[in-house]
């Protein structure tokens, strides 16, 4: 039988405020423990929360971003469950009625561009951490995260592979850095997923039973697990056996899910409307207010990338994958007088080489997009060929100066004299009467050794082109 | 000097013909003298005096603030910087909050002073004040009896004149109740009215902190100084400033007072009844007239409140797990195991069963059967005052059907002593404001309450129409008797 897989994802956000959903305090990461926690954080008796503008405000910049309705009236429940880095006994969330209702999300899939549904989204308070290493057979609770704002993005059961699964929540993570609402950090927690994954025989429109998994907190986890999920459920219909409905773990070690907890085992949260926080009201003002600080979304600028520079829909997806990236090419296509798809391809091959190769953000690259672009005038002008500009750029890197301060130290200037290159063209031939044989016997790939030859006595700087115009020239003659 | 109002003793203070610090010792040793009444969880002598020779330091400069140097007590629900501050709970017996209330620093920044910490039912679930860790306080007016709760510390203290006057909180009765049975002047501001950050929380939106004093006038003065919106608590109500003590002037000549029929049928006690409608005839004198009300689901107050309050209460105490301050059990095997020991022996019995049945009526299965249905069963309960305010101005009555019950009378029959706020309840989930004051005593000698009630935000007129009977009675004047 053939299986459709059915995925649908949760992904949590924690906002980039700088105080926390319910209280005054900050939410910056890293401090010592409890540091950060207030008398609110703590849940100390008598304490109240209040919410904080600036968190509504992301949650609807976030809504109006994926064509969501923006609910006018949203309500804080509680969600009522024990645990130690829970102060409160109680998160504070929302439920029935989330600030973001209804929207969706174009990704790009190998059939084409393809609409994930998003059922919602809700604003809540992030719980605290608790920590199990150096305290001796003991809990170490740190209440610094406690209250730090999230927002719960709830998708439809729309995805159908683990890639797909994986190219959303990608496109999730530049959406929500686009708009600056969070800095994506999926390390520190700051961007977070959980998936439902069921499987049914294709064709069924009933979905299968569906399991949730946890602790997929990279990109890479996120596919594993998933693909793994989607083996174990079909192997497990395929022998006759059911699903269980359960929550399952992720074990990235052993790359496979195990059982966390089943439905029966699975907690009555017991949600019902705080009473100590107001229904959350907006209105239009503040929503169309919020609607003005919202920048060019990653699609769009992806299709303006495919009209305004003539790029592939592969390669605008891959520059607007980060806006800091994108806005780097931008600079550096604005500033060169060279072709903008050279540019693209230098961006997109050998400078996100280099920055993956040591973790480096676009922002924190020593190659500015300006110096980039002077580097690319250089190979359009013949100043240059299109390999010397590796080695120039690897010169850059170490920041040994602009390109040409290094072309000039290094005598990198490519010879474009063509007495000059006829010169050492006649010494290579002469030296090789063997080769020019073979060529002339019909073995044309005998031409590259002729190439190799010249290149190597020019230390590479001989033009490119002149270098095989006049070779052909003289081979042919 | 025990028995001049709040305002005489500011005026005394600002007049330097008395301290602070002599006032405040003066209590304090009155406090001592009345300790079998059990009415004060913490006093702490050295902490009041510090407060009142800084009150007389700012005396000496000139500082003139509305409660300057007076000693106030209050309930132990209100969180107090360096005090303990228990709720009646063993759970809570070592908690020493890091921080005030906002009632608290609002009477701090006018010079008030902390006179000490009253008794109370644990976590302010009681009506009698048996509830609580600390052991039951007795009535001054006899001994044998209860002082009503949750407020009962504070009401007794009020009425054995060794608190000038104090603070108490309202979530089902709590200040009026206990103040009908000693004989003072409780109010329950509306829901909104007084900050509720720093006071620990026992039903959310039911909870409303007010004063416990011995005339209506008293009361303005110290909602003048606590009352007024909050940024910390999302709650409190922005609204112009109101002056409470101003709005004492009005006469009730033409004032429509209604009396609802459903408060003075079945379980009314006779003699309760005879003094609330000869008060009520004061009224008339004075040129108001009555008016009989309907408010037709003043039966469905106690039900819909017995599973609102638990339910918010279930949540509101789930914090006390012995994992950040508090009482933690000393034995205990795992994490589950530290919760239910800390909570099993942290808890008294009727905070359990609140816990219990609020647990409950917020499950899966039974929610929309039971706290949907209260939700909703409280719009009723709101839109039938909405509709009697069509045709009166406020609302009078009973505040309890009976007078005080002696001690351990009800202890074992829940459902008996809840029905002792069948008139105070439905106040407090329509949010209105509601006074309780003494107007007279049964055969026994013990005092009665007549409640009235205003609308929402009608606080003033509330204020006003007690200050009015007490201008012409002297109820409120009266003391327990051996003093």
């Amino acid at each position: 039988m053939n299986w459709e897989p059915v995925i649908g994802l949760e992904i949590h956000v924690q906002l980039l405020t700088h105080s926390k959903i319910f209280s005054g305090a900050s939410t910056a990461f890293g401090a010592d423990a409890n540091t950060q926690a207030c008398a609110v954080d703590v849940a100390l008796p008598g304490v109240l929360p209040v919410m904080n503008e600036q968190a509504a405000r992301m949650a609807v910049k976030f809504g109006l971003a994926v064509d969501a309705k923006i609910n006018r009236r949203s309500v804080f429940a509680r969600k009522n469950y024990f645990y130690p880095d829970l102060p409160k006994g109680y998160q504070i969330s929302q439920y029935e009625l989330p600030i973001v209702g209804e929207g969706n999300l174009i990704i790009d899939t190998d059939d084409g561009q393809k609409r994930i549904g998003i059922t919602r989204a809700h604003l809540e308070e992030d719980a605290g951490k608790s920590l199990h290493e150096d305290y001796h057979g003991m809990t170490g609770i740190d209440l610094n995260r406690a209250g730090t704002p999230l927002i719960e993005i709830v998708s439809e059961p729309d995805m159908r592979s683990a890639k797909e699964a994986v190219t959303y929540l990608k496109k999730m993570h530049t959406l929500v850095r686009y708009l600056d609402i969070c800095d994506g950090n999926m390390q520190e927690g700051s961007f977070r997923c959980d998936a439902n994954v069921s499987v049914r025989p294709v064709g069924q429109q009933e979905l299968g039973t569906r399991t949730e998994l946890k602790n997929i907190n990279s990109f890479r986890f996120v596919e594993r697990a998933i693909e793994y999920e989607i083996e174990r459920q079909i192997d497990i219909l395929e022998d006759g056996g059911s699903v269980v409905q359960e929550t399952r773990l992720y074990d990235p070690d052993k790359g496979e899910t195990r059982p966390m907890r089943t439905k029966e085992e699975a907690h009555d949260y017991r949600y019902f409307p705080d009473p100590d926080l107001p229904p959350l009201e907006l209105d239009d003002d503040f929503v169309e207010a919020t609607r003005q600080t919202l920048p060019e979304l990653p699609n769009a600028k992806q299709t303006r990338f495919m009209s305004q520079y003539g790029l592939s829909r592969e390669d605008s997806s891959q520059l607007t994958a980060a806006k800091e990236l994108a806005e780097y090419f931008e600079a550096a296509a604005g500033a060169t007088k060279g072709d903008v798809k050279t540019v693209s391809n230098w961006i997109i091959g050998d400078l996100s080489g280099y920055l993956n190769k040591e973790h480096r953000e676009i922002a924190e690259s020593p190659v500015g997009a300006r110096q980039l672009a002077l580097l690319i005038d250089r190979i359009h002008d013949n100043t240059i060929s299109g390999k010397i500009a590796k080695e120039v750029f690897d010169a850059m890197w170490h920041g040994e100066g602009d390109a040409d301060d290094i072309i000039n130290d290094k005598g990198l200037k490519q010879i474009t004299d063509t007495s000059a290159i006829e010169t050492v063209i006649d010494e290579v031939l002469t030296r090789s009467a063997l080769q020019i044989e073979q060529y002339k016997s019909g073995q044309n790939k005998v031409f590259g050794y002729f190439v190799g030859q010249v290149m190597k006595a020019t230390k590479g700087k001989a033009n490119p082109q002149q270098v095989n115009q006049i070779l052909q020239r003289k081979l042919d003659a | 000097m025990h028995n001049k109002p709040i305002s005489e003793l500011a005026n005394d203070l600002v007049a330097k013909t008395v301290s602070s610090v002599e006032l405040t010792q003066y209590f304090l040793s009155r406090i001592e003298q009345h300790e079998n009444l059990n009415a004060f969880i913490t006093v702490d002598p050295e902490f009041s005096l510090a407060q009142a020779r800084e009150a007389d330091r700012r005396i000496q400069q000139g500082d003139k603030s509305a409660l300057i140097g007076v000693p106030i007590a209050h309930k132990d629900i209100f969180c107090t910087k360096g005090l303990l501050t228990t709720c009646g709970s063993r759970i809570l017996s070592n908690f020493v909050s890091p921080y005030d209330a906002t009632v608290i620093d609002r009477l701090n920044q006018n010079g008030a002073v902390i006179l000490g910490k009253t008794n109370m039912d644990e976590f302010a679930m009681g009506s009698s004040n048996e509830t609580s860790y600390f052991g039951p306080v007795k009535n001054p007016w006899d001994n044998a009896t209860v002082p009503g709760g949750s407020s009962g510390g504070s009401a007794a203290a009020v009425a054995a004149r060794i608190a000038p006057a104090a603070t108490g909180t309202d979530t089902g009765g709590s200040i009026r109740q206990p103040a009908a049975f000693c004989g003072v002047t409780g109010f329950k501001p509306s829901y909104g009215q007084v900050s509720r950050y720093g006071m620990v929380a026992f039903a959310s939106s039911l909870d409303q902190g007010g004063p416990i004093t011995r005339s209506a006038e008293d009361a303005a003065l110290l909602l003048n100084v606590v009352a007024g919106f909050d940024a910390r608590d999302s709650t409190s109500v922005q609204r112009q400033t109101t002056d409470f003590v101003a709005g004492l002037g009005e006469d009730v000549q033409g004032l429509r007072i209604g009396l609802p029929t459903q408060f003075f049928g079945h379980g009314l006690d006779s003699e309760v009844e005879r003094t609330v409608r000869e008060a009520l005839q004061e009224y008339e004198k004075l040129g108001a007239t009555l008016i009989d009300i309907d408010l037709p689901n003043s039966d469905l107050c106690v039900p819909c409140y017995y599973v609102l309050a638990p339910s918010e209460a279930s949540s509101n105490l789930a914090r006390y797990d012995g994992v950040r301050y508090g009482y933690r059990a000393p034995d205990y095997s795992n994490l589950i195991d530290m919760y239910m020991k800390t909570r099993a022996e942290g808890f008294g019995e009727e905070v359990k069963r609140r816990i219990m049945i609020g647990t409950y009526a917020l499950s899966a299965g039974y929610y929309d059967a039971y706290y949907v249905k209260a939700q909703q069963l409280r719009r009723l309960i709101a839109q039938d005052f909405e509709q009697a305010f069509a045709q009166c101005d406020v609302i009078m009555g009973p505040t309890t059907p009976t007078t005080a019950f002696a001690i351990g009378s009800k202890t074992d029959d829940p459902i008996a002593m809840y029905l002792n706020d069948i008139y105070t309840i439905s106040v407090n989930l329509a949010g209105l404001p509601g006074i309780s004051i003494p107007v007279g005593l049964d055969s026994t000698g013990k005092p009665i309450g007549l409640q009235i009630i205003g609308q929402y935000f009608g606080d003033t007129h509330v204020l006003n129409a007690a200050h009015r009977f007490q201008m012409t009675t002297d109820w409120h004047q009266l003391e327990p008797p051996g003093d």
